[in-house]
């Protein structure tokens, strides 16, 4: 505890990404404080200009996720005292992706990139047939469980200094995602996922450094994902298939 | 180092870039001199010599090094990317390398 002084140094980003600068506030020191307690206090009680996002505050949504002091992080699960650095804190938007306003990114690329990586159900059957029965120990659905807490976060791909050094490269939320879906009884299309993501940007591009892994707040492993990837689309070219 | 990358993958990583760029610098310079056993044989015995100095045979220690940490950082790749493992089979392999080092330590520190 900082119980001394009482009083948080938080540092905030303000503006947009080209034109912004850190703003100090002084925020109480309360019991049980998590990172999005922080910046609701200052919204709330010193700064109502201040844009953030957030919803569930329970770890679901996946929107609140901000750089903590020089980390990303889900804010709603991050504990004020597991992350201080003395009694200071800085809270910057997301890497990776562009600012809007102070906290709040513009996730439209990361999210576009799901698409692109045609990370979207291609389904075998329609409402009118019955479902297939898939047992929770089948191997490709244990595969699929691994990897399919995903939140839409952004943390990992905030993180990935891939991303950081290609903008085209779809990023390990997006990838994992079809992965999921390569794993998945109930999909259709396959060879479009994997030619999808065999393309440039795609998951060769990954360098295997693991931030994602390291960082992924749902205890994730999207680099085991990505490798996965690498296998089947490897295995389908030589195959002769996409 | 900015913050996101202190966590033992990227410094992995990191290491098998670096060692691999250090390789790429030195073997240049290994072909210059092995091509002169065709083109002048007495400017490599001259470099032989030369090479006999004794911070050089240290140096040799580094390339060495280079070298380990490169072919190692090779393999963990590999088996990263190619041989799906969960993390209980991971550690078991990390366990046995670790093991083998071990053995293979007693075994040269009573050899020396």
């Amino acid at each position: 505890m900082t119980a001394s002084t009482g009083m948080l140094e938080v540092s905030v980003w303000r503006g947009s990404a080209g034109d912004g600068q850190f703003q100090a506030f002084r925020v109480p020191v309360q019991e049980n404080q998590t990172i999005l307690d922080v910046v609701s206090w200052i919204q709330q009680n010193a700064d109502p200009t201040l844009s953030y996002r957030f919803a569930c505050r329970v770890g679901m949504c996946g929107s609140c996720a901000m750089m903590v002091n020089g980390l990303p992080r889900w804010t709603c699960r991050t504990h004020v005292q597991k992350v201080l650095n003395g009694n200071r804190l800085t809270v910057a938007p997301l890497r990776n992706l562009a600012v809007i306003k102070d906290l709040a990114t513009d996730m439209d690329p990361f999210f576009d990139k799901w698409v692109e990586a045609e990370g979207r159900h291609h389904p075998t059957a329609t409402r009118h047939d019955p479902m297939p029965p898939i047992t929770a120990d089948a191997p490709g659905r244990a595969e699929a469980d691994a990897a399919i807490e995903c939140i839409n976060c952004a943390v990992c791909y905030a993180g990935c200094d891939t991303v950081a050094g290609n903008p085209d490269y779809l990023g390990p939320a997006a990838l994992q995602r079809a992965w999921t879906l390569i794993n998945d009884a109930k999909e259709a299309d396959k060879g479009a996922i994997l030619t999808a993501v065999a393309q440039s940007g795609g998951c060769f591009n990954c360098h295997s450094q693991g931030s994602c892994t390291a960082h992924c707040p749902n205890e994730l492993d999207p680099m085991r994902s990505v490798a996965g990837l690498k296998r089947a689309t490897v295995l389908a070219a030589l195959k002769g298939g996409s | 180092m900015r913050g996101h990358r202190g966590h033992p993958l990227w410094l992995a990583y990191g290491l098998h870039r670096l060692s691999g760029l250090a390789l790429a610098l030195f073997l240049p310079a290994h072909f210059w001199v092995l091509s002169m056993a065709l083109s002048s044989p007495e400017r490599l015995d001259g470099f032989l010599h030369w090479a006999e100095a004794p911070l050089v045979k240290f140096a040799e220690f580094g390339l060495v090094f280079l070298l380990a940490v490169h072919a190692f950082g090779g393999l963990r790749l590999l088996a990263l990317e190619l041989l799906p493992w969960t993390p209980g089979q991971k550690t078991l392999a990390a366990g046995a390398v670790a093991g083998a080092v071990l053995v293979c330590g007693v075994f040269l520190l009573n050899a020396v």
